[in-house]
């Protein structure tokens, strides 16, 4: 008997002592972890800056301007109707909202009292001037392969700006999040500074190299304006839990922000991916927002009208040449699910009384002059995404291509939630999704109805 | 009474994003509704699709949607009437709505990434429509508010510094070249959730924003009475055109 009570006992007294072991280990392990964190920090921010800062001219000025366009910093520093680079803009994430900062010159709520080193550091490593870290919403995960010249450039740019007085609203962020110590554990787990001290244009300057190099030169620079400037990763990757980047360079598609649309992928011709698309076409889409196959609609067309737009020939081909080349990544289609049959029924209504007359009558999409005006639905990746948001988002508020300077006087579509129906919606995604041989998943009211 | 229905107005017009839908006198029938009618013109075979023309009538056929064919909204539902309106007043909406100054989702979200040049060149198609106006809602105003209402728009209120709206929206109320714009033809509802939204500063106009103190000095019965009186109003006359003459107020956003 007492054999057998001891025996029961002694998973239990291993329990225990596993249990007090953990007590202590785990808060240790999490010291370690935070002392580590913050000791790579120390580091980091130890190390010498590696080159020296350019003195401002009038022609790094003017490349400070062409780069923060292209890197579109006003896209968040910038609100629409205030003072350029004033910042203030909130940015909504999924761990709370933060708001841009004032980049204008003025020294007490601007970038007024920064020295180029500080700026670059801000870039490189995201450190603040007084050494704060800086959350990730800046993308400072993509800049810190900027090159030192062409941040000292931005620099230079923003100078000159005038100085604005506004100081930023305080980010609403909740706990850990605006815990410094959790953004250092967040850096040591997903951030490492690039190792690119000066990478002036890269490729820019190798043209004589004969057709091959000078078309390795075009796709470094693309890689450079893709990866670094551009940013895009900061949208078309996809993020983990913590809303670090899972890959970036792969470009397999993610989240706009909480603005419910989807940045589709690159490395997938179904979904946004370029490889079968000539260099052509997509320098053509990428400065003016349209081009015969697709044109740019949602958050992408807000990047165009604000920063692609405005690309030089060159680097409109550098970036077409590096997307072309991306590797090629089909994902796995799920199994075709059919819509019910009482859901088309009403999707076709739908789309005979609102949608036929722009789209065709088969989804063949309708041409004005001989070029595309209203874009075929038969075959349209926009269309036939695996998550329906981006068709939806259309659906329900309508828009315009931009008006680019290539393209000044684009063709519209209705915001259609003034007169439809979440069901109605929901019936005419589904019939345009399966139909004339497209083959995506239905579309449920509650998708409707989860739309931002 | 109606000062009630009218705050609960001047909330929505704020926002009008989804009240609209319910309001929108110009909206179709859903199609649920109208399922019939379409099958039978589906038993005749394929009807014909829309002419398309290269122009900019094609380019703002998105508008008409909720603002009517050739921008013609009727003063039932929500939407105001762009039609014949003066082409600078409509190329300063257009630029509030795409700048912040004015505020409407799914305006701000059509015109988001248009030019100035595009902007005012849809505000000029609109101003030259000459389409004729339906016949006005009835008032529903007793002959002691309407007696009111007729003061305050003709005569104004010089005590609170309001002027009559006849002095710079012309003695016709059809506007004035090159932006002013008329106050007739307008749905009610438009006319109350905009002088409330200048009330509470969610409209806006380019500096000095004469419009905003108008409506500030205004209470909220007389934005019921006054917006219910305009909108019972027969409307036709064209904006007067241009003139030298000094308004009663500074107003910003007035010259082209």
């Amino acid at each position: 008997m007492t054999e057998a009570r001891q025996a029961a006992a002694a998973p239990m007294r291993i329990f225990v002592r596993g249990l007090i072991g953990l007590l202590i280990a785990l808060p240790l392990m999490a010291l370690l972890l935070i002392a580590g964190a913050w000791a790579r920090e120390a580091w980091l921010g130890a190390r010498p800056i590696p080159s020296e800062a350019q003195a401002a001219t009038p022609a790094s000025i003017e490349r400070g301007a062409y780069l923060a366009r292209v890197a579109n910093c006003a896209g968040c520093h910038s609100v629409k109707g205030g003072a350029p680079m004033a910042g203030g803009l909130p940015l909504g994430t999924p761990f709370g909202t933060l708001f841009s900062s004032n980049l204008t010159p003025d020294p007490e709520t601007g970038l007024g009292r920064w020295s180029a080193d500080e700026f670059w550091r801000a870039m490189h490593h995201g450190r603040s001037r007084d050494g704060r870290l800086l959350y990730p919403a800046f993308p400072y995960t993509s800049y810190t392969e900027m090159s030192r010249e062409d941040a000292d450039a931005i620099f230079a740019w923003l100078r000159q700006l005038p100085p604005v007085r506004q100081t930023a609203p305080a980010h609403q962020l909740g706990w850990p999040y605006r815990w410094q110590t959790a953004l250092a554990v967040w850096r040591l787990m997903y951030f490492t500074p690039g190792g690119v001290p000066s990478q002036d244009q890269p490729g820019a300057s190798v043209t004589t190299g004969g057709a091959e190099a000078d078309g390795l030169a075009l796709a470094r620079r693309g890689r450079y304006l893709v990866r670094a400037v551009g940013h895009c990763a900061e949208c078309h990757a996809p993020r983990n839990r913590l809303g670090a980047l899972e890959d970036a360079a792969g470009l397999r598609g993610g989240w706009v922000g909480v603005q419910g649309w989807i940045a589709p992928s690159l490395a997938d011709p179904h979904a946004a991916g370029v490889q079968d698309w000539t260099e052509d076409e997509i320098r053509q889409w990428l400065q003016s927002g349209w081009s015969p196959r697709a044109a740019a609609l949602g958050p992408m067309a807000d990047v165009v009208a604000e920063s692609l737009q405005h690309l030089s020939d060159g680097d409109a081909r550098a970036m077409a040449a590096y997307l072309r080349g991306l590797p090629r990544e089909e994902a796995q289609k799920a199994a075709f699910k059919p819509a019910p049959p009482g859901q088309l029924g009403l999707g076709r209504l739908v789309y005979a009384k609102y949608c036929a007359d722009c789209h065709g009558d088969q989804g063949q999409g309708r041409r004005i002059g001989g070029q595309p005006a209203y874009p075929p639905l038969a075959g349209n990746r926009a269309v036939t995404l695996e998550a329906p948001q981006n068709v939806l988002q259309m659906l329900a508020g309508g828009g315009y291509a931009p008006a680019t300077k290539a393209h000044p006087r684009p063709f519209g579509m209705p915001p259609l939630r003034q007169v439809l129906s979440e069901a109605e919606m929901a019936a005419v995604a589904s019939m345009i999704r399966q139909s004339w041989g497209n083959q995506a998943s239905p579309v449920t009211e509650q998708d409707v109805l989860r739309l931002k | 009474m109606p000062g009630l229905l009218i705050a609960a107005a001047l909330g929505l017009g704020l926002s009008a994003a989804s009240p609209a839908r319910a309001q929108a006198g110009e909206a179709p029938p859903t199609v649920s509704a109208s399922a019939s009618a379409m099958a039978s013109s589906a038993e005749g075979g394929p009807r014909p699709l829309r002419p398309l023309t290269d122009d900019i009538a094609e380019r703002i056929q998105a508008c008409t949607l909720c603002h009517g064919p050739q921008g013609r909204a009727t003063p039932q539902g929500y939407f105001p009437r762009l039609a014949g309106k003066p082409a600078g007043y409509l190329f300063n909406q257009l630029q509030s709505f795409r700048d912040g100054r004015r505020h409407h989702a799914l305006m701000a979200g059509l015109l988001r990434n248009m030019s100035d040049d595009y902007l005012r060149e849809i505000a000029g198609y609109f101003a030259a429509l000459d389409v004729p106006y339906p016949a006005p809602a009835p008032s529903g105003l007793s002959a002691e508010q309407q007696a009111r209402a007729e003061r305050l728009v003709l005569q104004g209120d010089p005590s609170r510094r309001v002027p009559a709206c006849t002095a710079c929206h012309g003695p016709s109320m059809a506007g004035r070249q090159p932006a002013i714009p008329g106050l007739l033809g307008l749905p009610r509802d438009y006319l109350v959730g905009q002088l409330g939204a200048w009330r509470n500063g969610m409209r806006r106009a380019h500096a000095p924003d004469c419009m905003a103190g108008v409506a500030k000095a205004l209470s909220t019965d007389d934005v019921a009475l006054v917006a219910s009186w305009l909108a019972a109003r027969p409307a036709g006359a064209h904006p007067e055109p241009a003139s030298a003459e000094r308004l009663p107020l500074a107003c910003g956003g007035l010259s082209p």
